[in-house]
């Protein structure tokens, strides 16, 4: 019982992962922009939302609308202003000014808010479940990150297939020059698209820092799942992220369980593991188009 | 195979050849070799804090370097240097403390496992390209981290000595003192002297050809896979014996500062983002900012420890976007200096300049 409790968990926990990879994906697959800072601005989102609370005195449900558009801004700010005069054939600006920036928010966070930990209270949601046997219990509130996750991969899947401005989305990524020359602009729609990157990323950390603790360290670890999922899933497959997510988060609470009943792995080893063997023998994913 | 030149070779009489040397980086070099052995006389002119601060100045410049010779010129951005210290970490604490092997040999034992670990890790890495090489290069540190925790007889979960009882027995303190500082110098001036040496090479051309452009350099007989191992494993050793080192000279090992990104990766990655990625002077400008930002404005200012990363972490940010060639290279556009002999000229009748 155990054991199909531990795959239960892993599957909701897989929505968390899935959201948080949600953004990643969105950015690569736009901007072909690899955002280490992904991480650190999920924490950065969590703890907006801890301040929001303590100075309007509001739930954390409303603080979704207060920290999701000020990301979104922060976005695009952040692209149009920072990212965007780093694009190019060469990875390696990208690279060093995202993980520049993660260290950045990481230790401001650090100095701000110190090393304490924090989490945002939903009442007495975090605690009501369905009971479906004696051992087998499902929290409401992981079903909820579950379904919001679906629910935005879904909304961001049909955005990029039918509304025009997923279809600029889709055009400027798979070329860029070409969809200049039709008109559109992009360095508006890259800022857009961080935008919406930042904003899904604010959606997953305050649902991070709602189901457990957060602290500022906890960026680069969120970033790493993140990614996982995105791996694992396939690159460029919607639906393969959250796959990937599930798959992540049902290695995670196994191994946990491994680590209860035989004192070994663990659940991010494990999680790490899955990765690797993964990359070593499906390297496009489980439902990624083979390369 | 001598007509690399073409037939303007012939008609010249064989005055075109290629050269490496040019007057300033002939002077570089001797300044180079003077600034060296003035640094390795020090010991015996006195000065223990120089020499504790140099210690960690020099460790700095020697994982610069390998770090700018992965990412600057072999095109592989690692986020996951902080495995092999971490490994080098634990080669000393097994060999020396348990084992009664010399701490200086252990440093040596300790590059070589990690020359050989990194072989299984590139065959995970080297699947993935650009930032996802990065993130993926830090998964597989973080694996190590957490292997090295589960590995029961390693105690990695508390704080572990290096005792005068084991390790340390038969040196006394300023010996030792001495003996890492110049075990520092040897590995910071080495890891210099490796890097011009393979940038000199046919392996150091065929990085570069393959970081330029990988079909290319493909199509042109370079076997892409050997020339980044070779360079990945050599990195990984000598970032292996420089954990060694520093948990020498720190006498103590703890597995998250042991494995940490923040002080063995991000630090490093500002150092040569600031200096100038992509050249062999670069880390070293890199190496003094480093200090001057962590030792001096952090005592000026009386500001935290994560200050020092907050201020490194911006500079290096603007410099990425907005002067990608770092401090080196804003020199280099004032006045084109070459201070290390890498760079390949053609020398001939009608091109001096």
């Amino acid at each position: 019982m155990d054991w199909v409790n531990a795959v239960i968990q892993g599957i909701l926990l897989g929505g968390l992962y899935a959201l948080f990879a949600t953004g990643l994906s969105l950015a690569f697959g736009v901007l072909r922009f690899v955002n280490l800072a992904h991480g650190d601005l999920a924490i950065l989102g969590a703890y907006l939302a801890f301040s929001s609370i303590s100075t309007f005195d509001v739930s954390v449900w409303a603080t979704f609308f207060i920290v999701v558009p000020i990301m979104f801004a922060i976005g695009y700010v952040a692209q149009r202003g920072l990212f965007d005069f780093t694009l190019g054939e060469d990875p390696l600006p990208s690279i060093l000014v995202s993980f520049g920036l993660g260290v950045v928010i990481q230790n401001a966070l650090l100095v701000h808010y110190s090393a304490t930990d924090r989490g945002l209270s939903v009442g007495s949601l975090a605690t009501e479940s369905i009971r479906v046997t004696n051992d087998i219990s499902i929290g409401w509130f992981p079903v909820i990150i579950l379904l919001v996750a679906v629910a935005l991969l879904g909304g961001m899947q049909l955005f990029l297939s039918f509304t025009p401005l997923g279809r600029a989305f889709r055009a400027v990524s798979d070329d860029r020059d070409t969809a200049r020359l039709m008109g559109i602009n992009h360095r508006n729609l890259y800022g857009l698209a961080m935008g919406i990157a930042f904003a899904t990323v604010a959606v997953a950390g305050i649902f991070l820092g709602s189901r457990t603790t957060f602290a500022p360290a906890q960026g680069p670890s969120q970033l790493l799942f993140a990614f996982e999922a995105v791996v694992i899933g396939g690159l460029g497959s919607l639906w393969g992220t959250l796959l990937g997510g599930i798959v992540l988060g049902v290695a995670q609470t196994v191994g946990n369980q491994v680590d209860v009943d035989y004192g070994w792995v663990g659940g991010v080893l494990l999680g790490h593991l899955v990765f690797l063997a993964v990359l070593a023998f499906r390297p496009s994913g489980l439902l990624g188009a083979k390369s | 195979m001598t007509a690399t030149a073409g037939p303007s070779t012939e008609e010249s009489g064989g005055r075109f050849r290629i050269s490496r040397s040019s007057p300033d980086a002939t002077a570089g070099t001797w300044v180079a070799v003077a600034v060296v052995a003035l640094l390795a006389i020090l010991p015996f002119v006195g000065g223990d804090s120089t020499q504790r601060t140099l210690i960690g100045i020099l460790t700095y410049l020697s994982l610069a370097q390998m770090w700018n010779l992965l990412a600057g010129f072999a095109g592989l951005i690692t986020i996951g240097q902080q495995a092999f210290v971490g490994v080098g970490a634990y080669t000393l604490l097994v060999a020396a403390e348990r084992n009664g092997v010399d701490p200086f040999l252990s440093i040596v034992a300790a590059g070589v496992v990690c020359a050989v670990l990194s072989a299984p890790v590139a065959l995970f890495a080297f699947r993935l390209r650009g930032g996802y090489f990065a993130i993926g290069t830090w998964v597989i540190a973080e694996v190590f981290r957490l292997i090295a925790l589960e590995i029961g007889p390693l105690e990695a979960g508390n704080v572990q000595s290096l005792t005068r009882r084991n390790a340390l027995s038969g040196y006394d303190i300023d010996q030792l003192r001495d003996l890492i500082y110049w075990s520092s110098l040897a590995l910071a001036a080495g890891a210099t002297l490796v890097v011009v040496l393979v940038l000199r090479s046919r392996l150091g051309l065929a990085l570069r050809a393959v970081r330029d452009d990988e079909a290319g350099a493909k199509g042109l007989g370079i076997d892409v896979t050997r020339t980044r191992l070779i360079v990945w494993m050599l990195a990984s050793g000598w970032m292996g014996m420089t954990g060694a080192l520093v948990h020498l000279n720190s006498q103590s090992i703890n597995a998250p500062d042991a494995f940490s990104v923040l002080l063995w990766t991000a630090l490093v990655i500002f150092i040569v983002v600031i200096g100038g990625v992509g050249s062999t002077t670069g880390p070293i400008i890199g190496v003094i900012v480093f200090w001057v930002v962590s030792d001096k404005l952090t005592d000026w200012f009386d500001l935290d420890d994560p200050w020092r990363f907050i201020i490194l972490g911006i500079l290096a940010a603007l410099f990425a976007v907005f002067a990608p060639r770092g401090i080196y290279g804003w020199l280099q556009s004032w006045r084109p200096l070459q201070f290390f002999p890498v760079r390949r000229r053609l020398v001939g009748p009608g091109l001096e300049e």
